[in-house]
């Protein structure tokens, strides 16, 4: 068995391994210490031993033995950290089972997206060590040097070592306050992912593949909590589209434009089947709301067909969860869809004044397809040079140069 | 793990309307609760209209009266507490009235055998 079938034996486990080794240890550090250790010393075994049966149980053990030998011979680590329990877990009987361990991920998450950690170093953290990408790639997931990653990471983990932020889920009282933002941790590594801020490529899907594989886990982990349900629907039927997003040039196609045959129709079902729950009830969430205008979006055969009266009502649902000026200029658009370019217009230019909007490519480019529809062609070719100004993304630019073109 | 809960108290003067400062019997009964827990290790208010600075430059004591000719806020008191885990310090900190109006801030003793 080659090394690299044995990475993928533990690409889920190792983050498993971390989170079950931090809960015990109580020490982010160690536990990724005795994690490595754990899994080089398998990477050596087992291509020649053969992978074990219980693959988790393998590691977990060896790993424990890691950080007991580790904690004799450091003082330091000695005096502080609960050796009494690391020998009453060693005394215990060896796990048997991979179905008896715990999946201990859950308080993972919560620390990693602890709100005494700065929100940048909740990405970072998660993609470090519930998605197991290494240093380098989270510092490529967020554009910046290795060693500036690096250095936030370990301020980090120091901070969770010495604040001592607990591994531990937030009662029901607290959960409703922490469970958002492990939620937006999630979306944000899949927004980044589904349209780079930066860059010549519209997507970079590893990010995307990220967030989808982290929210399933989540949502494994708390199957009753419908905006867990509500955020893996909603990245479900967004990415659904991913094939039918980008052109053979590498340009950006806009959704009026897009071959519907290309959309993914497992992902859509999946998406659907969660999103029905996610949506019943009181109380529904934002998440949900937008998962359930993706799912309008995913069963029309094509712009036309759409049902937008039933999408411009899901927005206002979402407006009164979140206000905020990006919702009310994706409600405008849909307006338009209704009520025709010049009402979805007005309200588009109600938000000319927004601070949140100001600086982005998307108003200026809503309001030049709302004054190309117009046949106000002078205006539309201004806005789009405004938004042509803005746009930071190449294969948003191409798309944006293509439609100013058209207008001539 | 010993932490230090520093009560901030809005400068009165500047306290923004409509904002409610904790009362005395508010303080009371938190300290009282927070005491019958037993993780006090420490505490006291502080006088929040005087305080006095003293640096030492070149071998010389400069003493100056302050510092709060620019601060909004002053530190008017302070719990020294030994809790499991910031969680819960976070939230003795939430439950001083202290919070409410001013602010908590969080400091962690600091003990050597910590890398």
């Amino acid at each position: 068995m080659s090394a690299t079938a044995v990475e993928e034996v533990f690409r889920e486990d190792r983050a498993r391994l971390l989170a079950l080794l931090a809960a015990r240890l109580g020490d982010l550090d160690l536990a990724e210490e005795v994690a490595s250790e754990a899994v080089e010393a398998a990477l050596h075994r087992w291509p020649t031993d053969g992978v074990p049966d219980k693959p988790l149980a393998w590691l977990l053990t060896t790993a424990r033995r890691k950080a007991v030998d580790r904690i004799r011979r450091d003082r330091t680590y000695a005096d502080r950290l609960a050796v009494l329990q690391v020998e009453a877990d060693r005394a215990a009987p060896p796990v048997e089972n991979d179905d008896d361990i715990p999946d201990e991920r859950l308080q993972l998450f919560f620390t990693c997206c602890h709100p005494a950690l700065s929100p940048e170093v909740h990405t970072a953290l998660t993609l470090r060590f519930l998605a197991g990408l290494t240093t380098p790639e989270v510092a490529r997931a967020f554009l910046v040097p290795t060693a500036t990653m690096a250095q936030r990471l370990v301020r980090a983990k120091r901070k969770i070592s010495s604040a001592r932020i607990p591994f531990r889920v937030p009662d029901s009282g607290e959960l409703p306050a922490r469970l958002p933002g492990v939620l937006r941790v999630i979306y944000l590594i899949f927004t980044e992912g589904y349209a780079a801020s930066a860059g010549a490529d519209l997507m970079r899907p590893d990010l995307a593949d990220e967030a989808i594989r982290l929210a399933r886990i989540l949502h494994r982990l708390l199957p009753r909590e419908r905006e867990v349900a509500g955020l893996l629907a909603l990245l479900l039927l967004v990415d659904a589209r991913r094939a039918a997003r980008v052109d053979a040039d590498g340009a950006q196609v806009l959704l009026d434009d897009q071959d519907r045959a290309l959309w993914d129709a497992d992902a859509i079902a999946e998406g659907q089947r969660l999103v029905v729950p996610a949506l019943t009830g009181p109380g529904v969430g934002p998440y949900a709301v937008q998962a359930a205008i993706a799912a309008l979006h995913d069963e029309a055969p094509d712009l036309a067909a759409t049902d937008w009266p039933q999408i411009v009502a899901l927005y206002d649902v979402l407006l009164r969860l979140t206000p905020s000026p990006l919702v009310a200029l994706n409600r405008a658009m849909a307006v338009a869809m209704v009520d025709g370019p010049a009402p979805g217009l007005a309200l588009l230019d109600a938000l000319a004044d927004a601070p949140e909007l100001r600086g982005y490519h998307l108003l200026p480019a809503a309001r030049a397809e709302l004054l190309a529809r117009l046949d106000r062609t002078a205006e539309a070719a201004e806005a789009y040079a405004a938004a042509l100004a803005l746009v930071t993304n190449q294969s948003e630019r191409a798309q944006l140069d293509r439609r100013l073109s058209a207008l001539a | 793990m010993k932490y230090l809960l520093l009560i901030h108290t809005p400068d009165p003067n500047s306290q923004a309307p409509g904002c409610d400062a904790p009362t005395v019997e508010e303080f009371m009964a938190f300290h009282k609760t927070i005491t019958d827990a037993g993780v006090v290790l420490g505490s006291n208010a502080l006088d929040v209209e005087h305080a006095t600075s003293v640096e030492v430059r070149d071998g010389e004591r400069v003493v100056t009266d302050g510092p709060f000719a620019e601060t909004r806020e002053m530190v008017g008191g302070y719990y020294l507490i030994d809790v499991p885990d910031l969680d819960t310090a976070i939230d003795w900190a939430a439950r001083c009235p202290g919070s409410k109006g001013g602010r908590m801030e969080i400091r962690t003793i600091w003990e050597p055998d910590f890398a």
